[in-house]
Protein backbone atom coordinates (compact mmCIF):
# COMPACT_ATOMS: atom_id res chain seq x y z
CA UNK A 1 0.00 0.00 0.00
CA UNK A 2 2.76 2.39 0.99
CA UNK A 3 4.53 1.46 -2.23
CA UNK A 4 1.46 2.25 -4.30
CA UNK A 5 1.06 5.66 -2.68
CA UNK A 6 4.63 6.51 -3.48
CA UNK A 7 4.09 5.72 -7.15
CA UNK A 8 1.02 7.92 -7.22
CA UNK A 9 2.91 10.71 -5.57
CA UNK A 10 5.75 10.39 -8.03
CA UNK A 11 3.31 10.48 -10.94
CA UNK A 12 1.63 13.59 -9.57
CA UNK A 13 4.99 15.34 -9.27
CA UNK A 14 5.89 14.34 -12.81
CA UNK A 15 2.64 15.76 -14.15
CA UNK A 16 3.07 19.09 -12.38
CA UNK A 17 6.64 19.42 -13.63
CA UNK A 18 5.72 18.76 -17.26
CA UNK A 19 2.81 21.17 -17.01
CA UNK A 20 5.06 23.86 -15.58
CA UNK A 21 7.61 23.43 -18.39
CA UNK A 22 4.93 23.28 -21.06
CA UNK A 23 3.36 26.57 -20.00
CA UNK A 24 6.66 28.47 -20.29
CA UNK A 25 7.69 26.83 -23.55
CA UNK A 26 6.40 27.72 -26.99
CA UNK A 27 5.22 24.52 -28.70
CA UNK A 28 6.79 23.91 -32.14
CA UNK A 29 3.50 24.53 -33.92
CA UNK A 30 3.08 27.90 -32.19
CA UNK A 31 6.45 29.41 -33.10
CA UNK A 32 5.97 32.31 -35.48
CA UNK A 33 8.68 33.22 -37.95
CA UNK A 34 7.83 36.81 -38.93
CA UNK A 35 10.00 39.05 -41.13
CA UNK A 36 12.80 36.51 -40.83
CA UNK A 37 12.94 36.51 -37.05
CA UNK A 38 11.63 34.64 -34.04
CA UNK A 39 11.63 37.52 -31.60
CA UNK A 40 11.14 35.88 -28.19
CA UNK A 41 13.03 33.10 -26.42
CA UNK A 42 11.22 29.78 -26.86
CA UNK A 43 11.52 29.09 -23.13
CA UNK A 44 11.37 32.57 -21.65
CA UNK A 45 14.91 31.82 -20.42
CA UNK A 46 18.24 32.97 -21.85
CA UNK A 47 20.36 30.30 -23.51
CA UNK A 48 23.62 28.94 -22.12
CA UNK A 49 26.39 29.39 -24.73
CA UNK A 50 28.62 26.71 -23.15
CA UNK A 51 25.82 24.12 -23.41
CA UNK A 52 25.07 25.36 -26.93
CA UNK A 53 28.67 24.80 -27.94
CA UNK A 54 28.32 21.13 -26.91
CA UNK A 55 24.94 20.68 -28.57
CA UNK A 56 26.42 22.14 -31.77
CA UNK A 57 29.08 19.39 -31.95
CA UNK A 58 27.10 16.46 -30.50
CA UNK A 59 26.27 14.00 -33.28
CA UNK A 60 23.08 12.94 -31.49
CA UNK A 61 21.85 16.52 -30.99
CA UNK A 62 22.61 19.44 -33.32
CA UNK A 63 25.43 17.79 -35.24
CA UNK A 64 25.82 21.21 -36.84
CA UNK A 65 29.48 20.38 -37.45
CA UNK A 66 28.33 17.78 -39.98
CA UNK A 67 27.66 20.64 -42.37
CA UNK A 68 29.38 23.72 -40.91
CA UNK A 69 33.02 24.37 -40.09
CA UNK A 70 33.78 26.77 -37.25
CA UNK A 71 37.24 27.84 -36.07
CA UNK A 72 36.03 28.04 -32.46
CA UNK A 73 35.77 24.22 -32.36
CA UNK A 74 39.12 23.42 -33.95
CA UNK A 75 39.65 20.70 -31.31
CA UNK A 76 37.01 18.64 -33.16
CA UNK A 77 38.53 16.49 -35.91
CA UNK A 78 35.89 16.68 -38.61
CA UNK A 79 34.01 19.74 -39.81
CA UNK A 80 31.67 19.52 -42.78
CA UNK A 81 31.52 21.82 -45.79
CA UNK A 82 27.91 21.39 -46.93
CA UNK A 83 26.91 24.75 -45.43
CA UNK A 84 28.85 28.00 -44.99
CA UNK A 85 31.56 28.39 -42.34
CA UNK A 86 30.04 29.94 -39.25
CA UNK A 87 32.96 32.12 -38.16
CA UNK A 88 31.57 35.58 -37.47
CA UNK A 89 27.98 34.43 -37.87
CA UNK A 90 27.08 36.50 -34.79
CA UNK A 91 28.06 39.64 -36.74
CA UNK A 92 26.04 38.69 -39.80
CA UNK A 93 22.77 37.80 -38.09
CA UNK A 94 20.95 39.04 -34.99
CA UNK A 95 20.06 36.54 -32.25
CA UNK A 96 16.39 36.74 -33.35
CA UNK A 97 17.39 35.87 -36.92
CA UNK A 98 19.66 33.06 -35.74
CA UNK A 99 16.76 31.65 -33.70
CA UNK A 100 14.59 31.61 -36.83
CA UNK A 101 17.33 29.86 -38.85
CA UNK A 102 17.79 27.13 -36.23
CA UNK A 103 14.04 26.69 -35.62
CA UNK A 104 13.08 26.39 -39.27
CA UNK A 105 15.77 27.12 -41.84
CA UNK A 106 13.26 26.50 -44.65
CA UNK A 107 11.34 29.62 -43.64
CA UNK A 108 14.52 31.72 -43.96
CA UNK A 109 16.52 30.28 -46.87
CA UNK A 110 14.16 28.31 -49.11
CA UNK A 111 12.01 25.18 -49.13
CA UNK A 112 14.92 23.42 -50.78
CA UNK A 113 17.71 23.90 -48.30
CA UNK A 114 19.36 20.74 -47.03
CA UNK A 115 19.52 22.21 -43.51
CA UNK A 116 16.97 20.55 -41.21
CA UNK A 117 14.54 22.59 -39.10
CA UNK A 118 15.59 21.86 -35.54
CA UNK A 119 12.36 22.94 -33.83
CA UNK A 120 9.83 22.28 -36.54
CA UNK A 121 7.26 19.57 -37.14
CA UNK A 122 7.36 20.14 -40.89
CA UNK A 123 9.37 16.96 -41.46
CA UNK A 124 9.84 14.24 -44.07
CA UNK A 125 7.93 11.04 -44.86
CA UNK A 126 7.87 7.97 -42.63
CA UNK A 127 9.47 9.57 -39.58
CA UNK A 128 10.87 6.91 -37.25
CA UNK A 129 8.01 5.83 -34.99
CA UNK A 130 9.56 6.88 -31.70
CA UNK A 131 10.27 10.37 -33.09
CA UNK A 132 6.82 11.20 -34.44
CA UNK A 133 5.69 14.58 -33.10
CA UNK A 134 9.16 15.29 -31.68
CA UNK A 135 11.59 18.00 -32.73
CA UNK A 136 15.32 17.40 -33.24
CA UNK A 137 16.26 19.79 -30.43
CA UNK A 138 14.30 20.85 -27.35
CA UNK A 139 13.30 24.49 -26.92
CA UNK A 140 16.09 25.05 -24.39
CA UNK A 141 18.69 23.39 -26.63
CA UNK A 142 17.68 25.79 -29.42
CA UNK A 143 18.14 28.73 -27.04
CA UNK A 144 21.55 27.39 -25.99
CA UNK A 145 22.69 27.01 -29.61
CA UNK A 146 21.45 30.50 -30.49
CA UNK A 147 23.33 31.93 -27.50
CA UNK A 148 26.46 30.11 -28.70
CA UNK A 149 26.10 31.36 -32.29
CA UNK A 150 25.75 34.92 -30.99
CA UNK A 151 29.24 34.59 -29.45
CA UNK A 152 30.81 33.80 -32.84
CA UNK A 153 32.09 37.28 -33.68
CA UNK A 154 35.11 38.35 -35.64
CA UNK B 1 3.23 15.86 -55.71
CA UNK B 2 3.50 19.63 -55.37
CA UNK B 3 6.40 19.18 -53.00
CA UNK B 4 8.12 16.92 -55.48
CA UNK B 5 8.12 19.56 -58.20
CA UNK B 6 9.34 22.20 -55.78
CA UNK B 7 12.29 20.03 -54.86
CA UNK B 8 13.18 19.41 -58.50
CA UNK B 9 13.03 23.11 -59.26
CA UNK B 10 15.20 23.82 -56.27
CA UNK B 11 17.83 21.27 -57.17
CA UNK B 12 18.26 23.06 -60.46
CA UNK B 13 18.58 26.40 -58.71
CA UNK B 14 21.02 24.98 -56.17
CA UNK B 15 23.21 23.27 -58.75
CA UNK B 16 24.25 26.68 -60.02
CA UNK B 17 24.96 28.04 -56.56
CA UNK B 18 26.88 24.98 -55.42
CA UNK B 19 29.33 24.81 -58.30
CA UNK B 20 30.26 28.42 -57.64
CA UNK B 21 31.10 27.83 -53.99
CA UNK B 22 32.20 24.53 -52.51
CA UNK B 23 33.74 21.35 -54.00
CA UNK B 24 36.75 21.68 -51.74
CA UNK B 25 36.85 17.88 -51.65
CA UNK B 26 35.52 16.95 -55.05
CA UNK B 27 36.25 13.80 -57.04
CA UNK B 28 39.95 12.97 -57.58
CA UNK B 29 41.31 13.31 -61.08
CA UNK B 30 42.66 9.78 -61.58
CA UNK B 31 41.98 6.66 -63.58
CA UNK B 32 40.98 3.26 -62.30
CA UNK B 33 42.75 0.41 -64.05
CA UNK B 34 42.24 -2.97 -62.41
CA UNK B 35 45.41 -5.08 -62.17
CA UNK B 36 47.02 -2.73 -64.66
CA UNK B 37 44.83 -4.34 -67.36
CA UNK B 38 41.16 -3.51 -67.21
CA UNK B 39 40.52 0.14 -68.00
CA UNK B 40 37.41 1.22 -66.09
CA UNK B 41 34.99 3.95 -67.03
CA UNK B 42 34.53 5.84 -63.77
CA UNK B 43 33.47 9.18 -65.29
CA UNK B 44 31.26 9.63 -68.29
CA UNK B 45 28.78 12.00 -69.88
CA UNK B 46 25.33 11.62 -68.35
CA UNK B 47 22.53 10.09 -70.43
CA UNK B 48 19.81 12.35 -71.82
CA UNK B 49 17.42 13.68 -69.22
CA UNK B 50 19.92 13.23 -66.37
CA UNK B 51 20.06 16.10 -63.85
CA UNK B 52 23.88 16.04 -63.72
CA UNK B 53 26.29 16.68 -66.62
CA UNK B 54 28.70 13.98 -65.63
CA UNK B 55 28.21 10.62 -63.96
CA UNK B 56 31.02 9.81 -61.50
CA UNK B 57 31.78 6.58 -59.65
CA UNK B 58 32.06 6.59 -55.86
CA UNK B 59 35.67 5.41 -56.33
CA UNK B 60 36.73 9.01 -57.05
CA UNK B 61 35.58 10.18 -53.62
CA UNK B 62 37.49 7.64 -51.55
CA UNK B 63 40.97 7.91 -50.03
CA UNK B 64 44.13 6.93 -51.87
CA UNK B 65 44.43 3.75 -49.78
CA UNK B 66 40.85 2.67 -50.43
CA UNK B 67 41.19 3.38 -54.15
CA UNK B 68 44.36 1.29 -54.29
CA UNK B 69 42.60 -1.71 -52.67
CA UNK B 70 40.03 -1.77 -55.46
CA UNK B 71 42.62 -1.42 -58.22
CA UNK B 72 44.36 -4.69 -57.28
CA UNK B 73 42.30 -7.89 -57.16
CA UNK B 74 44.85 -9.55 -54.86
CA UNK B 75 44.53 -6.73 -52.35
CA UNK B 76 40.75 -6.34 -52.71
CA UNK B 77 39.32 -7.93 -49.53
CA UNK B 78 36.01 -8.61 -51.28
CA UNK B 79 37.58 -11.10 -53.69
CA UNK B 80 37.28 -13.71 -50.93
CA UNK B 81 33.52 -13.21 -51.11
CA UNK B 82 33.63 -13.58 -54.88
CA UNK B 83 35.51 -16.86 -54.44
CA UNK B 84 32.81 -18.05 -52.01
CA UNK B 85 30.30 -17.15 -54.70
CA UNK B 86 32.13 -19.34 -57.20
CA UNK B 87 31.92 -22.28 -54.79
CA UNK B 88 28.20 -21.75 -54.35
CA UNK B 89 27.77 -21.51 -58.13
CA UNK B 90 29.10 -25.05 -58.40
CA UNK B 91 27.33 -26.54 -55.36
CA UNK B 92 24.30 -28.77 -55.82
CA UNK B 93 21.34 -27.82 -53.61
CA UNK B 94 17.60 -28.55 -53.48
CA UNK B 95 15.33 -31.38 -54.54
CA UNK B 96 16.28 -31.25 -58.23
CA UNK B 97 19.92 -32.11 -57.54
CA UNK B 98 21.20 -29.10 -59.45
CA UNK B 99 23.69 -26.29 -59.02
CA UNK B 100 23.76 -22.99 -60.92
CA UNK B 101 26.46 -24.57 -63.10
CA UNK B 102 24.15 -27.47 -64.03
CA UNK B 103 22.08 -25.07 -66.12
CA UNK B 104 24.51 -22.23 -66.87
CA UNK B 105 27.90 -23.95 -67.13
CA UNK B 106 30.95 -21.76 -66.92
CA UNK B 107 29.93 -18.40 -65.46
CA UNK B 108 32.81 -16.57 -67.11
CA UNK B 109 31.04 -17.29 -70.40
CA UNK B 110 27.35 -17.58 -69.58
CA UNK B 111 27.27 -14.62 -67.17
CA UNK B 112 29.67 -12.29 -69.00
CA UNK B 113 28.00 -8.88 -69.26
CA UNK B 114 24.74 -10.09 -67.71
CA UNK B 115 25.06 -8.19 -64.43
CA UNK B 116 25.45 -4.84 -66.21
CA UNK B 117 21.77 -4.89 -67.26
CA UNK B 118 19.92 -5.57 -63.99
CA UNK B 119 17.31 -4.73 -62.71
CA UNK B 120 15.39 -6.35 -65.59
CA UNK B 121 11.72 -6.72 -66.30
CA UNK B 122 10.31 -10.01 -64.99
CA UNK B 123 7.11 -10.85 -66.86
CA UNK B 124 6.21 -13.67 -64.41
CA UNK B 125 6.00 -11.43 -61.37
CA UNK B 126 5.08 -8.30 -63.34
CA UNK B 127 7.85 -6.25 -61.72
CA UNK B 128 11.56 -5.55 -62.12
CA UNK B 129 13.93 -8.01 -60.47
CA UNK B 130 17.56 -7.63 -59.47
CA UNK B 131 20.24 -10.32 -59.43
CA UNK B 132 19.33 -11.35 -55.89
CA UNK B 133 15.73 -12.01 -56.94
CA UNK B 134 16.82 -13.77 -60.14
CA UNK B 135 18.93 -16.11 -57.99
CA UNK B 136 15.94 -16.80 -55.75
CA UNK B 137 13.80 -17.47 -58.81
CA UNK B 138 16.26 -20.05 -60.10
CA UNK B 139 16.54 -21.63 -56.66
CA UNK B 140 12.80 -22.05 -56.30
CA UNK B 141 11.80 -22.86 -59.85
CA UNK B 142 14.75 -24.87 -61.12
CA UNK B 143 16.65 -26.21 -58.13
CA UNK B 144 13.81 -26.94 -55.72
CA UNK B 145 15.70 -24.97 -53.07
CA UNK B 146 14.52 -22.39 -50.57
CA UNK B 147 14.95 -18.76 -51.65
CA UNK B 148 17.66 -16.92 -49.73
CA UNK B 149 16.40 -14.50 -47.07
CA UNK B 150 17.67 -10.93 -47.54
CA UNK B 151 21.46 -10.75 -47.12
CA UNK B 152 21.52 -14.35 -45.86
CA UNK B 153 22.97 -17.65 -47.02
CA UNK B 154 24.88 -17.26 -50.24
CA UNK B 155 22.98 -14.21 -51.45
CA UNK B 156 25.74 -11.60 -51.21
CA UNK B 157 28.71 -13.72 -52.40
CA UNK B 158 26.75 -15.28 -55.26
CA UNK B 159 25.42 -11.90 -56.39
CA UNK B 160 28.96 -10.49 -56.22
CA UNK B 161 30.33 -13.45 -58.21
CA UNK B 162 27.73 -13.04 -60.96
CA UNK B 163 28.19 -9.30 -61.17
CA UNK B 164 31.96 -9.65 -61.17
CA UNK B 165 31.65 -11.47 -64.51
CA UNK B 166 30.70 -8.05 -65.94
CA UNK B 167 33.71 -6.20 -64.49
CA UNK B 168 34.37 -3.19 -66.73
CA UNK B 169 31.11 -3.51 -68.71
CA UNK B 170 29.10 -0.28 -68.92
CA UNK B 171 25.86 -0.23 -66.92
CA UNK B 172 22.79 0.07 -69.11
CA UNK B 173 19.13 -0.71 -68.52
CA UNK B 174 16.41 -1.46 -71.04
CA UNK B 175 13.60 0.81 -69.92
CA UNK B 176 11.46 -0.24 -72.89
CA UNK B 177 10.97 -3.73 -71.43
CA UNK B 178 7.56 -4.37 -69.86
CA UNK B 179 6.58 -1.67 -67.43
CA UNK B 180 10.14 -0.60 -66.52
CA UNK B 181 9.44 3.04 -67.33
CA UNK B 182 6.74 3.39 -64.69
CA UNK B 183 9.07 1.86 -62.07
CA UNK B 184 11.73 4.35 -63.13
CA UNK B 185 9.17 7.14 -62.67
CA UNK B 186 8.30 5.89 -59.21
CA UNK B 187 11.97 5.56 -58.29
CA UNK B 188 12.61 9.09 -59.42
CA UNK B 189 9.79 10.38 -57.26
CA UNK B 190 11.27 8.59 -54.25
CA UNK B 191 14.74 9.96 -55.00
CA UNK B 192 13.40 13.48 -54.56
CA UNK B 193 11.14 12.69 -51.59
CA UNK B 194 12.23 14.03 -48.24
CA UNK B 195 12.30 11.38 -45.52
CA UNK B 196 12.45 11.32 -41.77
CA UNK B 197 12.84 13.79 -38.95
CA UNK B 198 15.90 15.27 -40.68
CA UNK B 199 13.74 15.89 -43.76
CA UNK B 200 16.31 14.82 -46.36
CA UNK B 201 16.02 13.35 -49.85
CA UNK B 202 18.63 11.32 -51.72
CA UNK B 203 19.09 14.31 -54.01
CA UNK B 204 19.90 16.68 -51.13
CA UNK B 205 23.06 14.74 -50.38
CA UNK B 206 24.02 12.97 -53.62
CA UNK B 207 22.91 15.48 -56.25
CA UNK B 208 23.11 18.91 -54.60
CA UNK B 209 26.12 18.33 -52.35
CA UNK B 210 28.25 15.54 -53.79
CA UNK B 211 31.94 16.31 -53.59
CA UNK B 212 31.53 17.96 -50.18
CA UNK B 213 32.37 16.61 -46.76
CA UNK B 214 29.46 15.93 -44.40
CA UNK B 215 31.47 15.75 -41.19
CA UNK B 216 33.95 12.87 -41.83
CA UNK B 217 32.11 11.48 -44.88
CA UNK B 218 32.92 12.57 -48.39
CA UNK B 219 29.64 12.66 -50.29
CA UNK B 220 29.64 10.91 -53.67
CA UNK B 221 26.87 10.70 -56.26
CA UNK B 222 25.57 7.57 -54.52
CA UNK B 223 26.09 5.32 -57.55
CA UNK B 224 25.37 1.59 -57.40
CA UNK B 225 27.74 0.26 -60.10
CA UNK B 226 30.03 -1.35 -57.51
CA UNK B 227 27.48 -3.39 -55.53
CA UNK B 228 27.66 -5.64 -53.66
CA UNK B 229 30.40 -3.40 -52.29
CA UNK B 230 33.00 -4.17 -49.66
CA UNK B 231 32.74 -1.68 -46.81
CA UNK B 232 35.88 -1.37 -44.72
CA UNK B 233 33.81 -0.04 -41.82
CA UNK B 234 31.76 -3.25 -41.73
CA UNK B 235 34.53 -5.52 -43.02
CA UNK B 236 31.93 -7.24 -45.19
CA UNK B 237 30.15 -7.19 -48.51
CA UNK B 238 27.15 -4.86 -48.41
CA UNK B 239 24.14 -5.27 -50.68
CA UNK B 240 22.51 -2.38 -52.50
CA UNK B 241 19.23 -2.61 -50.55
CA UNK B 242 21.17 -2.64 -47.31
CA UNK B 243 22.87 0.60 -48.39
CA UNK B 244 19.56 2.21 -49.39
CA UNK B 245 18.06 1.26 -46.05
CA UNK B 246 21.08 2.67 -44.22
CA UNK B 247 20.81 6.03 -45.97
CA UNK B 248 17.05 6.22 -45.32
CA UNK B 249 17.59 5.23 -41.67
CA UNK B 250 20.11 8.05 -41.31
CA UNK B 251 17.36 10.56 -42.12
CA UNK B 252 15.63 9.18 -38.98
CA UNK B 253 12.87 7.49 -40.97
CA UNK B 254 11.33 4.02 -40.91
CA UNK B 255 12.88 2.22 -43.88
CA UNK B 256 11.16 -0.02 -46.44
CA UNK B 257 11.69 -3.79 -46.55
CA UNK B 258 14.39 -5.17 -48.83
CA UNK B 259 13.00 -6.02 -52.29
CA UNK B 260 9.84 -4.01 -51.56
CA UNK B 261 8.27 -2.09 -54.45
CA UNK B 262 9.83 1.11 -53.10
CA UNK B 263 13.38 -0.18 -53.00
CA UNK B 264 13.06 -1.99 -56.36
CA UNK B 265 11.83 1.24 -57.95
CA UNK B 266 14.69 3.14 -56.34
CA UNK B 267 17.18 0.54 -57.60
CA UNK B 268 15.88 0.90 -61.16
CA UNK B 269 16.16 4.69 -61.05
CA UNK B 270 19.50 4.91 -59.21
CA UNK B 271 21.04 2.27 -61.52
CA UNK B 272 19.93 4.37 -64.50
CA UNK B 273 21.60 7.42 -62.94
CA UNK B 274 24.87 5.49 -63.31
CA UNK B 275 24.37 4.61 -66.98
CA UNK B 276 27.71 4.21 -68.74
CA UNK B 277 29.80 3.59 -65.62
CA UNK B 278 31.74 0.32 -65.56
CA UNK B 279 30.50 -2.43 -63.29
CA UNK B 280 33.06 -2.35 -60.43
CA UNK B 281 31.81 -5.28 -58.38
CA UNK B 282 33.23 -5.86 -55.89
CA UNK B 283 34.02 -2.18 -55.25
CA UNK B 284 35.79 -1.12 -52.04
CA UNK B 285 34.40 1.77 -50.03
CA UNK B 286 35.07 3.23 -46.60
C1 LIG C 1 22.62 18.89 -43.48
C2 LIG C 1 23.31 20.15 -43.50
C3 LIG C 1 23.17 21.17 -42.39
C4 LIG C 1 23.06 20.98 -41.03
C5 LIG C 1 23.04 19.67 -40.26
C6 LIG C 1 23.02 22.28 -40.45
N1 LIG C 1 23.08 23.24 -41.41
FE1 LIG C 1 23.10 25.28 -41.13
N2 LIG C 1 23.15 25.58 -43.15
C7 LIG C 1 23.25 24.60 -44.11
C8 LIG C 1 23.28 25.23 -45.41
C9 LIG C 1 23.41 24.48 -46.75
C10 LIG C 1 23.19 26.62 -45.21
C11 LIG C 1 23.19 27.75 -46.27
C12 LIG C 1 21.80 28.07 -46.70
C13 LIG C 1 21.40 27.19 -47.87
O1 LIG C 1 22.15 27.13 -48.85
O2 LIG C 1 20.36 26.56 -47.80
C14 LIG C 1 23.13 26.81 -43.78
C15 LIG C 1 23.10 28.05 -43.17
C16 LIG C 1 23.19 28.27 -41.80
C17 LIG C 1 23.34 29.59 -41.17
C18 LIG C 1 23.49 30.91 -41.88
C19 LIG C 1 24.99 31.06 -42.16
C20 LIG C 1 25.45 32.32 -42.82
O3 LIG C 1 26.66 32.56 -42.76
O4 LIG C 1 24.66 33.03 -43.39
C21 LIG C 1 23.39 29.36 -39.82
C22 LIG C 1 23.53 30.39 -38.72
C23 LIG C 1 23.29 27.93 -39.60
N3 LIG C 1 23.17 27.30 -40.82
C24 LIG C 1 23.32 27.31 -38.36
C25 LIG C 1 23.21 25.93 -38.14
C26 LIG C 1 23.13 25.32 -36.84
C27 LIG C 1 23.23 26.06 -35.53
C28 LIG C 1 22.96 23.99 -37.03
C29 LIG C 1 22.74 22.89 -36.02
C30 LIG C 1 21.80 23.11 -34.93
C31 LIG C 1 22.99 23.76 -38.46
N4 LIG C 1 23.13 24.97 -39.09
C32 LIG C 1 22.90 22.51 -39.07
C33 LIG C 1 23.30 23.23 -43.87
C34 LIG C 1 23.19 22.61 -42.61
C1 LIG D 1 22.36 12.76 -45.02
C2 LIG D 1 22.96 12.49 -46.28
C3 LIG D 1 22.49 11.33 -47.13
C4 LIG D 1 21.24 11.07 -47.63
C5 LIG D 1 19.95 11.84 -47.41
C6 LIG D 1 21.38 9.88 -48.46
N1 LIG D 1 22.67 9.43 -48.44
FE1 LIG D 1 23.46 7.90 -49.56
N2 LIG D 1 25.27 8.18 -48.66
C7 LIG D 1 25.58 9.17 -47.73
C8 LIG D 1 26.96 9.04 -47.31
C9 LIG D 1 27.67 9.95 -46.30
C10 LIG D 1 27.49 7.95 -48.03
C11 LIG D 1 28.92 7.41 -47.98
C12 LIG D 1 29.81 8.26 -48.85
C13 LIG D 1 29.36 8.24 -50.29
O1 LIG D 1 29.66 7.29 -51.01
O2 LIG D 1 28.65 9.18 -50.70
C14 LIG D 1 26.41 7.44 -48.88
C15 LIG D 1 26.54 6.38 -49.79
C16 LIG D 1 25.56 5.95 -50.66
C17 LIG D 1 25.74 4.92 -51.65
C18 LIG D 1 27.03 4.12 -51.91
C19 LIG D 1 27.84 4.75 -52.99
C20 LIG D 1 29.07 3.94 -53.35
O3 LIG D 1 29.83 4.40 -54.21
O4 LIG D 1 29.27 2.86 -52.81
C21 LIG D 1 24.54 4.79 -52.31
C22 LIG D 1 24.22 3.83 -53.42
C23 LIG D 1 23.62 5.75 -51.71
N3 LIG D 1 24.27 6.44 -50.72
C24 LIG D 1 22.30 5.92 -52.11
C25 LIG D 1 21.39 6.78 -51.47
C26 LIG D 1 19.97 6.84 -51.77
C27 LIG D 1 19.28 6.02 -52.85
C28 LIG D 1 19.41 7.74 -50.91
C29 LIG D 1 17.97 8.09 -50.69
C30 LIG D 1 17.06 7.04 -50.39
C31 LIG D 1 20.50 8.28 -50.11
N4 LIG D 1 21.66 7.66 -50.46
C32 LIG D 1 20.34 9.29 -49.15
C33 LIG D 1 24.72 10.15 -47.27
C34 LIG D 1 23.38 10.27 -47.61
Amino acid sequence: MAFKTRIWLAAAVAITTTAAVASAETAPGDVKVEDGVVSASLTGQPGDPAEGRKTFADRKLGNCLACHAVADQSEQLFHGEVGPELNGVGDRWSPEELRAIVVNSKAIFSEDTIMPGFYSLDVGKDVRKDLVGKTILSAQQVEDVVAYLATLKE
Amino acid sequence: MKKHYLVVAASIALAGAVSATAFAGGPVDEELVIDGEIQMTTRTAAPEGHPLDEVISGWHYRTKETRALEADTFENPAMLGVEDGEQIWNTVEGTEGKSCASCHGDASESMAGVGAHFPKWDADSGRPINIELQINKCREERMGAEPYAFDKGGQKPLTAYIKHQSLGEPVSLDLAEGDMQSWWDKGKELYYTRFGQLNLSCSNCHEDHNGEYIRADHLSQGQVNGFPTYRLKQAALVSVHNRFRGCIRDTRAEYPAAFSDELMALEVYVTWRGTGLSVETPAVRQ
